[in-house]
Formats: structure tokens, C-alpha cells, sequence
């Protein structure tokens, strides 16, 4: 099939490029179970070298590729081609500056990241026995969902809180939070609570719900926010509060 | 152009770089970890299946089985006192992991759960062991996590989106590195007493792989152009099962949990080649079967692949007929492999509970690279001489604990244990160190190489380059490999690689994020590597692990208990003829363990 690329450019170093603009690429014999991303390297590497976008593993674990596919976050390598159909518009991620083309500045992103203390505290002594920390399945999973975020940075930048106040920590940087303060190994969980009691922290998320599709680990980052509101709330992580059995009063 | 000083820079941010820079920085040394990705990028992360280490949580282990096992996958290739330290310090650092948070699966009683894998047995080759640690199929995934947020906890310094493109030696010294800002395309120079490589592989030599686009083996190639030998770059492993034209990698733990191979008459066809432990063989002899299974017209359709089939009815058929208790649900398999499904179903449409995945071999692993001794220090001749200030770790380096041929799971081994023997031998080495001066023009070379590539005025764009070598290497330096066919590739990459430096053009003239201009820079890397790689197959004359010569069928003992040192030949930096190399075969395999235990001698190696 035949399919036209509509892209939104920009390049700082040359005078015309220097403001966004869109560019239309036309693309032969494209097969309905390509990837985005593979489409853009044709593009690059066939019509125009100088399209710049970030790439790396091809198959959605990287999380190099995240861009604004038909008005939706996705990764470039985890879409294809018979989903969108023959008209398929590349721009970059919302809320970051761009930097080149499909590149955004991840500073600030990664900034967000460090701000929730995302690594395991446990300052208690080691098993005695020289092997690892018991945790039972049952706490394993209560964290499973959020262990498998790749900073990818979809749900953040289709976040309209995010878009509307960069300094919000954001939806990824609470999901990294979650995945510790629900970690029954983890000490820390009270000081990652008290970060996200700030004004920036969850209370800027108004559950719009857009970072929860926008995820292409499938991770329910809603639920995952709403999870660390109660437990801020609530002052106690004992056990995963079920959204589904809170009472409305 | 910036100069910057540290102790020790490491080069990239995979489990081998993150786990080197934790432990220099713990020592003492104030360390720079530059990587041309963002670390969380690295393909550390796409490691599914598991880690492995003699843990005995389910069942009777024992870092001596670990050992022999990988001896043995290695077909006798493998340095036998670094395998012995690789299995035994597997246990030690898994366990470490843990104490740094990673979520690993757990037991019932609480501990870290353990899973069957190609290759890992008990009792010297007895049966299958659970043996690989694992996270669901996302363990690589959760250990470069993990050392990341410990890195951020312990403020270890990064460059990231910086790309490596020179190593800078004075006085037989290593002193440091040279690399291009990718978002302002100015040129750094990282001075430091100790310098760490840790780049990776490079799959991205050949047409179908499980590699990442970043897998180029720039440090490897850098390392070659100052004159460091290749160690064993004949031994690229192909994993057997990539997903079909794709080459994305479908982890053996599905065959771990009970998933088969079959071939287009229903059979399988493992029990022909290895009737013991039959899917759980090495990857090279299920490559290889795999292989031979297509060219008797026994591939799908009579194409060029099989299925793997982890549909619970065929899994617990098998099961039942080995007299196993065991059955598993489609659930389990929804919760052991979510990401295999994942994959299968965004690629492929296919749901792996319902139906058969479609499967080909897959370029994987680069069992080659820098030579270290077991404290990752880089070693430049067949006697062990080493280069000071200069370490490598994890897949660019050869150890060699792999041999010819990785046991599945080792390569995350590989990455903590020797990146972290590495972070510890460079804190030492700079405490008592000085820096040894930078040459004069540090930039210069690698500046004039890039002006070179920016300026190019040809007719050739690099992909065309790309696609032409990395066809030719699969069809030539592959699975199977015989003398004309190999060297028909080494004419033909020699001819791209004169193209490549006399007739390139690219578009993009420009600084910021000119990926243009590093994709065609990493391009020489890939084309250097493939001519080694092709040369080193060229020359041995034997079938030994993933190195399998058609005319050369048997293993030759007597010949070849040796690794292969390729040397530049009457080599510059600036070149741009045909690349040649020296091959050096008087480096001996180590023995030591053999030597005490007659079980690790050399023998047939059958599964």
C-alpha cells in the first residue's frame, strides 16, 4: 500500500526550518504489519537524512520512540501501519520543549523522575544468612503492575495537568513512586508519600484518564495515582486500597 | 571543545557500565558514566528471561554444575577459571540485586523464584535445573531498573546522549575518551586514569537480529582501531528463536515453561537432535537443528521457519508423556510470559495461548570482543600483557567465560559479575594511579572523521551500505559457514567498506542531533566488525560452538583449544583501503578446572 506521512519539523540550525512546520512524505509498498518506526527510518534513510527522532530496541521496551501518532502518544515501534491506515501524522510528545524534529528536551522529565526518590531504601540489617529478603507472591504482585514502566514518558505528556504546569512531578514519576511506596521491603514509603503530598505531587492530577491508554506498557496509571492519593489520605499503605471498593458516601 | 576530568569514565549504561560505575564510585572514585543513550535505553532492558545462579531454591544446585554447564555450552572454549568465577559469583551478586530492591518473582516460602533454561542441568548435564532467577520475561528489564535508581541514589555522574566515537591512548596507556554531544554535536574529551567499555554488542551486523538499531560495537571497533586484538569474533551466537523476518527475540524461557518446537509435520523435532534434554539444548545446537530441519523442507509451508508452541494443550502433553506432574493453564502462561504474548499479539496478531508462534534464528550475542583477564582489565596479547588504565566488561568484552557458544541467562551474569569486578579493580587502580597526560590534539582524529563523513560528497547512503552487509553476513558468516561463502563476504564488505570511505553521502550538514551523521559513523563500526568477524571464521577450520563450518564439520581439539587474536594489519585511523587483519592463535584455552576434575575435560558434547 501506499501511505503519506505527514510530519511536523523543525530544525534550529536552518534558517526557514527554524519555526515547526509540517512535511509530507509519500512512501511505496508499504506493508500493512510495518512499524511506524521502520517508516520513519525509510523515510530517513531513503528521502531525507536529516529527520531526526530518537530510536533504539524497535520493540517497545527501549522507550526511546515516544511520539504523537494520529493525536495519540504512542511508541513508533509498537504501532502499525493497519492501524492508522494511509494517512498517518508523526509529531513530537506535548509539554517537553523540542529540541530537533520528533526530539524533545527529556531533562525536565527526568528531573520529575529523580524529584519522587525512585530507589529502594531498606537501611535495616541484611539477612543473617547472607541470602536475599523474604516477600511473599502476594506482595510482589501488589507492585507488579508498576515495575514495568520504561520512562517512556507517554503518559506524562498526554497529560493536560502536565501540559498546563510543567512542575507537576507528573504521571510517570508517581508511578515510579508507587512501585516502591508498595513494596513491602521498602522503608522510604512515608518520605516518598510527604513528596507527593506537595503541591505538585498527585493532587495536580484531576483523573482525566488520558495516561492510562496512553501507556504502551498497559500499566493502569490511573489507578496507580489513585492508589498513592489514598494511601496519602490515608496515612498507611497496609495493603493496596481497591479503588473499586471504596464506599461514596 | 570541553575537556572534562574524572577518575574513571565508563562507556555506556548497561547492566555491565551502571554495575561498574556503582562499585568504582563505592571505592572511592569519582567516575563519569557516558552513554550515546539515555541509560534506561539500554538493551540490558530487553533481557527476558532470567539470571542465572545456583541459588537452589526449588531444587538441589551447585555453582560447580553452573560452571560446567557453561564449559560445556561453551563447547571447551571457555576460560575455565573465569566460568568457575562467573558461576560461583553469580549467587553473591543475584543476591545483591535483591538487597538493591529488584522485584524478582518469588516462591511460595518467599524466595526468588527460579526457572528452567537451555543448557542449565544438574549433576553434570543429568536433567534441568531451575536455575535462572527471573521477573516475569522482563528480568533484564528490572536489573537495569534497578541499577539505575541505584546509580541516581548514589549520584553517580552521567553523560548521557553523549556518543563515544575515540579512545585515547599515550604511552601504552589508556587516559581517556573522546565524544560527541548529540543535542550541540560539540566534541568532549573525557580525560581519566581508568577507562571502562561497556557498549554492547553488535548484532546489527547481520540482517535478522534481536538487536537493538544502537547495537553498532563502537567500542569494540574503537578499541580495534588503537591497535587492541579481537578476541574470538568467529563465535556470534544466534539465538533460535526470533520472531519470524522480525528477529525480536522470544525468550527460551518459554521452552523453560514447557513450550516446544515443531515442524511443519507436527513433530518434535528436538527429540532427534537432543534426545536428553531435547528444546532445553544450547541455542547453537537448536539454531543449527532448526537449520536443518528447513533445509529437508520440514520449515512451515516448506518456508524458512518453525513454530514454537506454548499452547497449553501441547505443553502439558509433552509434560504428561515425560511423566511430570506438573500442568499448566493458559493463565500461567499469561503470568510467567506477558510480554512474549505482547509481543506476538502487536506483531504478529497471533495469541501464543491459542496458536503457534512462527520463529526463524536470530543474530543475538557476540560471544567475541576485548580480551580482559577476570578483573575486566583489557588484555592486548596472547600473554596476558595488559594495558594499563584500559577495562571492558559485559557483551563488547571477552572474558572469555562464554566460549563459543553463551549459555542462555549468563550474559546478565556476565554483566554483574565481571561489571562489578571491574568497578572494584578501577577504584583500586586510581587510588595509587596518576593521569597520564592527554596526547596532543586529543579531538583531532576523531574530529577529521567526522568532518570527513559530514562533508561527503558520493553517491552511496549508508543504509544501502547497511542492508548490503548485513545480507551478505547472513547468508555467508551465519549459522553455517564454508570457506568460499566466507570469503566471498570478506570481497564483498571489503567493497562496501571502500564505498563507505570514498563514495558516502549524507544529508544532514548540521550539529544538533545530526543522527544522520552517527548512524553513517557508526556504519564503520559495523562494516570493521563484520570483516573481523568474517576473517577470524575464515581461519578456523573446525565446527565449534556457534562457529559451524561445513567443510570443517568436527570439533578438532588437538588444533584449536586456542583463541583467536585478530589484529590490525598495517592499519591508521584514517585508512580508507581494504581492512586486513593479523590472526594470532597462541593464546590457550584455560583448562584449570579440567586439570583437577576430569569431568571439565574436553569431550563430545551431547544434550
Amino acid at each position: 500500500m501506499e501511505v503519506t506521512f505527514r510530519i511536523r519539523r523543525y530544525n534550529p540550525e536552518i534558517p526557514g526550518k527554524d519555526k515547526p512546520y509540517w512535511q509530507e512524505f509519500t512512501l511505496k509498498d508499504v506493508e500493512p504489519t510495518d512499524r511506524v518506526l521502520e517508516m520513519l527510518h525509510r523515510i530517513k534513510w531513503e528521502q531525507d537524512g536529516t529527520l531526526a527522532f530518537r530510536r533504539s530496541c524497535a520493540h517497545g521496551i527501549c522507550g526511546s520512540d515516544a511520539m504523537r501518532i494520529n493525536g495519540r502518544n504512542r511508541l513508533a515501534c509498537k504501532v502499525l501501519v493497519k492501524e492508522l491506515g494511509a494517512r498517518i501524522q508523526v509529531e513530537p510528545i506535548l509539554g517537553l520543549p523540542v529540541l530537533k524534529d520528533l526530539i524533545v528536551d527529556m531533562e525536565p522529565f527526568f528531573a520529575h523522575y529523580r524529584q519522587v526518590m525512585p530507589y529502594f531504601v531498606n537501611n535495616s540489617p541484611l539477612p543473617a544468612d547472607g541470602r536475599e529478603r523474604l516477600q511473599s507472591p502476594e506482595d510482589r504482585e501488589k507492585f507488579d503492575d508498576t515495575t514495568k514502566c520504561i520512562l517512556c514518558a507517554c503518559c506524562t505528556t498526554s497529560c493536560p495537568s502536565f501540559w498546563a504546569n510543567g512542575s507537576y512531578v507528573g504521571p510517570a514519576a508517581i508511578v515510579q513512586a508507587h512501585r516502591f511506596i508498595f513494596d513491602s521491603r521498602d522503608q522510604a514509603w512515608q518520605d516518598r508519600l510527604d513528596i507527593l503530598a506537595e503541591p505538585n505531587g498527585v493532587w495536580r492530577c484531576r483523573t482525566i484518564f488520558n495516561c492510562t491508554p496512553a501507556c504502551p506498557r498497559d500499566i493502569e496509571v490511573t489507578r496507580a495515582i489513585g492508589e498513592v492519593k489514598l494511601a496519602i489520605r490515608g496515612g498507611k499503605r497496609d495493603g493496596i486500597i481497591q479503588v473499586s471498593q471504596i464506599e461514596t458516601h | 571543545m570541553q575537556t572534562h576530568q574524572f577518575d574513571a569514565i565508563i562507556v555506556g549504561a548497561g547492566g555491565a557500565g551502571l554495575m561498574a560505575a556503582l562499585y568504582a564510585s563505592k571505592g572511592g572514585a569519582n567516575v563519569a558514566v557516558v552513554s550515546k543513550l539515555y541509560p534506561t535505553r539500554s538493551h540490558t532492558g530487553t533481557a527476558q528471561g532470567g539470571i542465572g545462579a545456583a541459588l537452589g531454591n526449588h531444587e538441589e544446585d551447585s555453582p560447580l554444575w553452573h560452571a560446567y554447564d557453561t564449559v560445556k555450552g561453551g563447547d571447551y572454549l571457555a576460560d575455565q577459571n573465569a566460568a568457575k568465577v562467573l558461576a560461583e559469583e553469580a549467587i553473591d551478586a543475584v543476591i545483591e540485586l535483591e538487597h538493591m530492591g529488584l522485584p524478582f518473582d518469588r516462591t511460595p516460602e518467599g524466595r526468588i523464584s527460579q526457572r528452567r533454561f537451555g543448557g542449565h542441568t544438574s549433576n553434570f548435564g543429568e536433567k534441568p535445573v531451575r536455575r535462572a532467577c527471573h521477573a516475569a520475561d522482563r528480568t533484564g528489564h528490572m536489573i537495569l531498573q534497578t541499577l539505575y535508581q541505584q546509580c541516581i541514589k548514589h549520584e553517580v555522574k552521567f553523560f548521557d546522549e553523549f556518543h563515544v566515537v575515540d579512545l585515547l591512548v599515550n604511552n601504552g596507556a589508556a587516559c581517556g575518551v573522546v565524544a560527541v554531544q548529540l543535542g550541540t554535536g560539540e566534541l568532549h574529551v573525557f580525560h581519566g586514569k581508568a577507562v571502562l567499555f561497556a557498549t554492547g554488542g553488535w548484532g546489527k551486523v547481520w540482517q535478522v537480529t534481536s538487536n537493538a538499531h544502537s547495537l553498532t560495537g563502537d567500542g569494540a571497533a574503537i578499541a580495534f582501531r588503537r591497535g587492541i586484538p579481537m578476541q574470538d569474533m568467529e563465535f556470534f551466537q544466534f539465538h533460535p528463536t526470533g520472531i519470524y523476518k522480525m528477529g525480536i527475540l522470544i525468550t527460551e524461557g518459554v521452552r523453560g515453561e514447557g513450550g516446544v518446537l515443531i515442524n511443519r509435520h507436527g513433530e518434535r523435532f528436538m527429540e532427534k537432535y537432543a534426545p536428553r534434554i531435547k528444546d532445553l539444548a544450547s541455542r547453537d545446537v537448536i539454531s543449527r537443528s532448526i537449520y536443518l530441519e528447513i533445509r529437508d523442507g520440514n520449515g512451515i509451508g516448506g518456508k524458512d521457519y518453525v513454530y514454537l508452541d506454548v499452547r497449553p494443550e501441547t505443553v502439558n502433553r509433552y509434560l504428561a508423556e515425560a511423566g511430570e506432574s506438573r500442568r499448566v493453564t493458559a493463565a500461567d502462561i499469561e503470568k510467567k510470559l506477558p510480554d512474549i504474548l505482547d509481543f506476538c499479539r502487536v506483531y504478529l496478531g497471533i495469541d501464543p495461548v491459542k496458536e503457534p508462534m512462527p520463529i526463524q534464528p536470530t543474530a543475538h550475542y557476540a560471544m567475541g570482543g576485548i580480551p580482559t583477564n577476570v578483573d575486566a582489565e583489557v588484555v592486548i596479547d596472547e600473554n596476558w600483557t595488559v594495558m594499563p588504565g584500559l577495562y571492558a566488561a559485559g557483551e563488547c568484552a571477552c572474558v572469555s567465560c562464554h566460549g563459543a557458544n553463551r549459555l542462555g541467562t549468563n550474559s546478565l551474569v556476565d554483566l554483574v559479575v565481571f561489571g562489578r569486578r571491574g568497578g572494584m579493580a578501577i577504584a583500586e587502580f586510581v587510588k595509587h594511579a596518576d593521569f597520564v597526560p592527554l596526547p596532543a590534539n586529543p579531538a583531532a582524529e576523531a574530529e577529521a572523521a567526522l568532518k570527513r563523513i559530514r562533508q561527503s560528497k558520493g553517491k552511496t547512503r549508508p543504509y544501502e551500505l547497511r542492508q548490503q552487509m548485513q545480507k551478505v553476513m547472513m547468508d555467508y558468516v551465519g549459522v553455517f559457514r564454508e570457506a568460499s561463502g566466507i570469503n566471498t563476504a570478506i570481497a564483498a564488505v571489503n567493497e562496501l567498506r571502500h564505498r563507505y570511505h570514498t563514495d558516502l553521502v549524507i544529508d544532514d550538514a548540521g550539529h544538533k542531533f545530526n543522527t544522520d551523521l552517527m548512524e553513517a559513523w557508526e556504519l564503520g563500526c559495523l562494516l570493521d566488525l563484520a570483516l573481523i568477524t568474517a576473517y577470524s571464521a575464515a581461519a578456523r577450520t573446525e565446527s565449534r560452538g556457534a562457529h559451524s563450518r561445513e567443510d570443517y564439520q568436527q570439533r578438532d581439539d588437538a588444533n584449536w583449544l586456542v583463541h583467536t587474536l585478530a589484529f590490525p594489519k598495517d592499519f591508521t585511523i584514517s585508512s580508507t583501503g581494504e581492512l586486513h587483519v593479523d590472526l594470532n592463535f597462541n593464546k590457550k584455552v584455560d583448562l584449570s578446572l579440567a586439570e583437577v576434575d576430569p569431568r571439565f575435560a574436553p569431550k563430545e558434547r551431547v544434550y
